[in-house]
């Protein structure tokens, strides 16, 4: 227990000592530190709590430290709500977006009301830790330290690079913590209230660091996932009150354990379903996500990918035992294997390399809402495999563009045409990152298959139809973009390599966690994942992929490994002839200059195929939006109204 | 087993006025059948071991010759189909014709004729297959080993 | 581990080359009779493979040749998980990463038609993905399992069940074998506006190991095609392996008869075909499974 409170207050600690200290040097030295013995932290944390939950068997409970009343933290958690709310207003009246204000009140206003007149719930305990938030604060832990490590050379970079934005990083990366901060504390709370109150402030942190270049594009983009955020979290109050009202509880595992036969279920459930809906950009809500990717890198690579969106999806799983054949898991798969399917269609006609990643993001939390919303233990076991091995190849993707960005100028994926030669390692990492995406032996792909199962098993066709074409079409945009990295230009020249040393690391350690998680998935699944769901479910889950599958994805890990031992073997000392790729015989010295009719040098230019005409924002986004948002409002009214009626 | 059981050919049309490609072509439908010796019209100089040219080489086409030719594997064979081929026909004296397409890359093969008949055609590739043979026979036993990077064709401006 | 599971492997590797050979000389000599010519003799792949193996090798980069070796280890590797009784899905999944080094050595020569014939498979890909996986998913809804050892187990062929996956997997074979109407990314056939394609910057013995591993790729497919015929029955081979001859056959009939299509019709051709008849095929299964029969 006192160790989540150090690591809780260290990180903010780091935030608020990062947001005063101007000087460079200072600060980044900080940072790194700071990030370094946060994780030492957070993984001592993690090995504790881990520990108490075998010995407690399930999960520990902390009603709450006995030397403090709750009343204090109550009274904080007052204060900071109506600290949002005013910030909020402010910020929404200095840039005429007065219907902020009304969604900031109406999300707000209530719980405040319960809390002033007594109505709060308070039963139970505040904070509650079993496997699933440890493997989170994992998560959020490492990956976010690795971020903001990641954050000193790239802000450094970035600022370099534009001159025409305000130099705040010490805004930027106090943010950084602050968030890490206010997820640590998501994921750790049980109480509805508490987890409100960390809910809103990722919301705010987001609105703020988009808004960051405070450019006008930024601005009207950090409105947008405001509205959009606050909209969910409404529904999130809605939960709260009923739950209090109804079940006279106020703690999501009260509503978890009881609520399985509690008359109206359905509503909270379906409430707070709503609620992951914005957070984590499922279909009508999909387009906060992409303008984020105005932020700098490092900001969407943590809230836009790794962690923040998955705060949604967290929910979804936390109350995926109460969708269980009832109409808000219809509502949740439907709009979940929609988007999924949905999203990797538009990426195809993306080739900004930061959009194509937004795009997959919401692609990926579509397929993880959706195996939550199945309510067996067999899928959200898949849900929770694609939610850790999502959160660290997105990641690293994000931060390898960041970097390529800063090193090439330009973060679209027709000029990472040849990187392979250009940047090998970076092309090796991105591989890398790529692979864990959508390729066979890779960690997503095992979790689709579990997923696949699940989905066959409980009869649902639509689901099992969205899957298959939705990994059809992401393999299709994943696939063009690695071909690009792979093209070997002959007679041409590595960059210079400028990324800096620690972000070299950082990417590095990302990319060995990856091989980590795709060697031990199924002891990950054993350990931390089954007895959660265990608890969850009621049931005792078994292994959910046998021992033979496991082996042959082992050994085609081991395969592709020995790829390149073996090839050299092939390449080396090898009567062998270097050509020209062909050109009709018309290449003028090298494969990128060809000799045209009048006798001149012409410069060849290899596109991907984006098919605009076909996939692109401008046909299919809109149709798109509107067919979920018409699952949204069909489905939210038969489950409420069928809830009641 | 000999190499000349799959021939695979290389179709490039230097200068011709189409009449031999015509032919050449014509060798390919089912009325003559090359496909019979296990001849397939690839048109990728890559896998191809027979290089069968049509018409004259002239200053624009010779660096394409010349480019497509090292673009094959070793063994590899040249067939000049039609008169042009062999020694540039009635197009010689042209200011832009360098002449037959030996002036460029060796020729194991000279199939005359305007335009050349399918028969005569098949004729000479079933020479050139001999000639294939021995070049491999030739390749086994002094293996030469190429590794460098070849620039011909160099673009002119 | 049980060794035992070394016998099918083992044959597989060494006897699928007899078998494949077989299929490719039955192709071209009966393409060759439907076009009304003689045509080349029935060992013809045989000879074409050992001159490729002769010839000298030319490469545009090392990477390509890595990347193709990679398809045909993968592509004989998902075929030994079949054969072994493995997981069908995976042995798809497997599958689909052999393809995907294929492309990727196909992109890696960076030259327009190697480019042209590598997107192209990209879109191939995506047109024939969502039928692998629902053929996978037919034979798990069928049998209950995904594991060949066990749908090779069963009283009734899964045809029975499945006539509307089996047909689109058929359909699908057309993309697979590379057979007009939809041998996009690169053909058997002359010389044509993309040349080679995909293979065009592979040559020799590379192009050599690449022609096997799709030798091991078309008799896998067509084992594919007879599992949908086996049961515990040892008769029932024999009629998995005449089906198998009869698709084949009906497919060298569709590679001859159609031209080819735009990308885009075999796009939209495909997943609605996919859509129609294993989509209602599915529904159905799941009516009755849901009804309790």
């Amino acid at each position: 227990m006192p160790i989540l409170f150090v690591l809780f207050i260290f990180t903010l600690l780091i935030s608020i000592s990062v947001s005063f200290t101007r000087n460079d040097k200072t600060r980044e030295t900080i940072v790194s530190a700071g990030s370094i013995i946060m994780m030492l932290l957070d993984v001592g944390f993690c090995a504790w709590a881990f520990m108490q939950i075998n010995a407690a068997g399930g999960s520990i409970e902390f009603l709450m430290p006995e030397t403090l009343p709750v009343e204090i933290f109550n009274y904080v958690i007052i204060v900071g709500e109506i600290f949002l709310f005013v910030l909020i207003s402010v910020l929404s009246i200095r840039h005429d977006k007065y219907h902020c204000i009304i969604l900031s009140f109406m999300g707000t206003a209530p719980v405040l009301w319960m809390d002033a007149t007594g109505h709060s719930v308070e039963s139970g305990a505040m904070l509650r830790i079993d496997t699933l938030s440890v493997l989170m604060f994992m998560v959020v832990g490492l990956v976010g330290g690795l971020i903001c490590i990641y954050s000193n050379g790239y802000m450094h970079d970035y600022h370099h690079h534009h001159l025409d934005v305000e130099k705040r990083p010490w805004f930027f990366q106090s943010m950084l913590f602050l968030f890490l901060a206010a997820m640590f504390g998501l994921i750790s709370a049980d109480n509805l209230a508490w987890m409100f109150f960390f809910w809103e402030i990722t919301s705010t942190i987001s609105f703020l660091l988009i808004g960051y270049t405070k450019s006008e594009e930024a601005v009207n983009n950090s409105f947008r996932a405001l509205w959009m955020n606050l909209l969910g979290g409404c529904g999130f109050t809605v939960a709260i009150l009923y739950s209090a009202f109804m079940y006279g509880s106020g703690n999501l595992t009260d509503l978890i354990y009881k609520g399985a036969w509690a008359p109206g279920i359905v509503i909270p459930v379906v409430c707070l379903s709503f609620a992951a809906f914005t957070k984590s950009a499922q279909m009508p809500f999909s387009r906060w996500l992409l303008g984020a990717m105005v932020a700098p890198t490092p900001s969407s690579a943590l809230l836009h990918s790794a962690t923040m969106v998955k705060a949604g999806v967290y929910l979804l799983i936390r109350i995926s035992p109460l969708m269980t054949e009832n109409l808000a898991g219809v509502m949740v798969t439907t709009i979940g294997g929609f988007t999924f399917f949905a999203a990797s269609l538009l990426a195809i006609s993306q080739s900004d390399g930061k959009k194509v990643l937004a795009y997959s993001t919401i692609s990926n939390l579509g397929l993880i809402t959706a195996c939550s919303g199945v309510g067996q233990p067999a899928a959200t076991w898949a849900a929770v495999m694609l939610l850790l091995f999502h959160a660290v190849s997105k990641s690293l993707m994000f931060l390898c563009v960041g970097a390529v960005e800063n090193a090439t100028g330009s973060r679209d994926i027709e000029d990472m045409h040849g990187l392979i030669v250009k940047m090998p390692k970076m092309a090796f990492i991105m591989t890398v990152g790529i692979c864990g995406m959508f390729l066979a032996p890779f960690g997503m792909l095992v979790a689709k298959w579990a997923a696949l199962k699940a989905y066959i098993d409980s009869n649902n066709v639509l689901l099992v139809i969205f899957l298959v074409f939705g990994s059809a079409t992401t393999m299709f945009y994943w696939g063009k973009w690695l071909g690009k990295l792979f093209a070997v230009l002959h007679q041409s020249e590595t960059l210079r390599d400028i990324v800096h040393k620690s972000e070299w690391y950082v990417m590095y350690v990302l990319t060995g966690l990856i091989i980590i998680l795709c060697t031990t998935f199924p002891l990950i699944g054993q350990i931390f994942v089954q007895p959660m769901l265990s608890v969850e479910f009621g049931v005792t889950v078994g292994q959910i992929i046998s021992d033979s599958d496991v082996r042959v994805m082992l050994m085609m890990l081991i395969m592709i490994a020995l790829m390149p031992i073996l090839a050299i073997f092939l390449i080396y000392n090898r009567k062998e002839k270097m050509t020209m790729s062909y050109m009709a015989g018309a290449n003028a010295g090298d494969d990128r200059h060809f000799v045209d009719a009048f006798g001149g040098i012409r410069p060849s230019y290899l596109s991907n195929w984006y098919m605009d005409s076909y996939f692109g924002e401008k046909r299919i986004l809109f149709p798109s939006l509107c067919i979920a948002a018409g699952f949204v409002i069909v489905l939210m009214i038969l489950a409420i109204g069928g809830a009641i009626g | 087993m000999k190499i000349s059981k799959s021939p695979w050919l290389l179709h490039y049309d230097a200068s011709s006025c189409n009449g031999c490609d015509i032919e050449v072509l014509a060798s390919t439908t089912p009325r003559f059948d090359v496909e019979r010796f296990g001849i397939i019209n690839t048109g990728n100089p890559k896998h191809a071991d027979i290089m069968v040219v049509t018409g004259g080489v002239n200053d624009q086409t010779k660096h394409v010759v010349k480019q497509l030719y090292s673009q094959m594997p070793e063994p590899k064979v040249v067939i000049a189909a039609g008169i042009c081929a062999c020694d540039g026909g009635i197009f010689k004296d042209c200011y832009n014709m360098s002449g037959g397409v030996d002036t460029v890359i060796p020729v194991d093969v000279y199939v005359p004729g305007c335009a050349v008949r399918p028969e005569a055609l098949i004729d000479g590739v079933v020479k050139a297959l001999a000639i294939l043979d021995q070049k491999r026979d030739a390749m086994k036993n002094h293996a030469t080993c190429e590794v460098h990077y070849d620039n011909a064709g160099k673009g002119e401006s | 581990m049980n060794y035992m599971i070394l016998i099918p492997i083992a044959i597989y590797i060494i006897f699928t080359p007899i078998v494949g050979f077989f299929l490719e000389g039955y192709d071209r000599v009966v393409s060759s009779r439907l076009q009304r010519r003689q045509g080349p003799p029935f060992l013809q792949p045989v000879y074409d493979l050992i001159k490729l193996f002769e010839k000298q090798a030319i490469v545009v980069n090392n990477l390509e040749t890595a990347l193709v070796l990679g398809f045909t280890i993968f592509t004989i590797f998902s075929g030994c998980i079949f054969f072994a009784g493995g997981d069908i899905l995976l042995v798809f999944f497997a599958f689909s990463l052999a393809d995907m080094f294929l492309v990727l050595a196909a992109s890696s020569a960076n030259s327009p038609y190697s480019s042209l014939g590598s997107q192209r498979e990209f879109v191939q890909m995506m047109a024939y993905e969502p039928m692998t996986l629902l053929t996978a998913i037919g034979f798990y809804m069928v049998c209950g399992s995904f594991n060949v050892s066990d749908i090779i187990n069963q009283d009734v062929p899964a045809i029975i069940r499945t006539p509307g996956v089996f047909l689109g997997y058929c359909f699908i074979l057309i993309i697979k074998l590379r057979k007009s109407p939809f041998d996009l990314s690169t053909s058997h056939h002359a010389h044509q506006e993309m040349v080679k394609g995909l293979t065009q910057d592979i040559a020799g013995n590379v192009l050599g190991i690449l022609e096997l591993g799709e030798i091991y790729e078309e008799v896998f497919l067509m084992a594919i095609v007879a599992l949908f015929f086996v049961t515990k029955n040892p008769m029932s081979y024999v009629v998995g392996i005449v089906a198998a001859l009869v698709v084949f056959f009906i497919m060298i009939v569709i590679d001859n008869v159609f031209p080819r299509v735009k990308w885009s019709n075999m796009l939209w051709i495909t997943w609605g075909v996919t859509l129609s008849l294993a989509g209602s095929n599915f529904l159905i299964l799941t009516m009755l499974k849901m009804a309790g029969i």
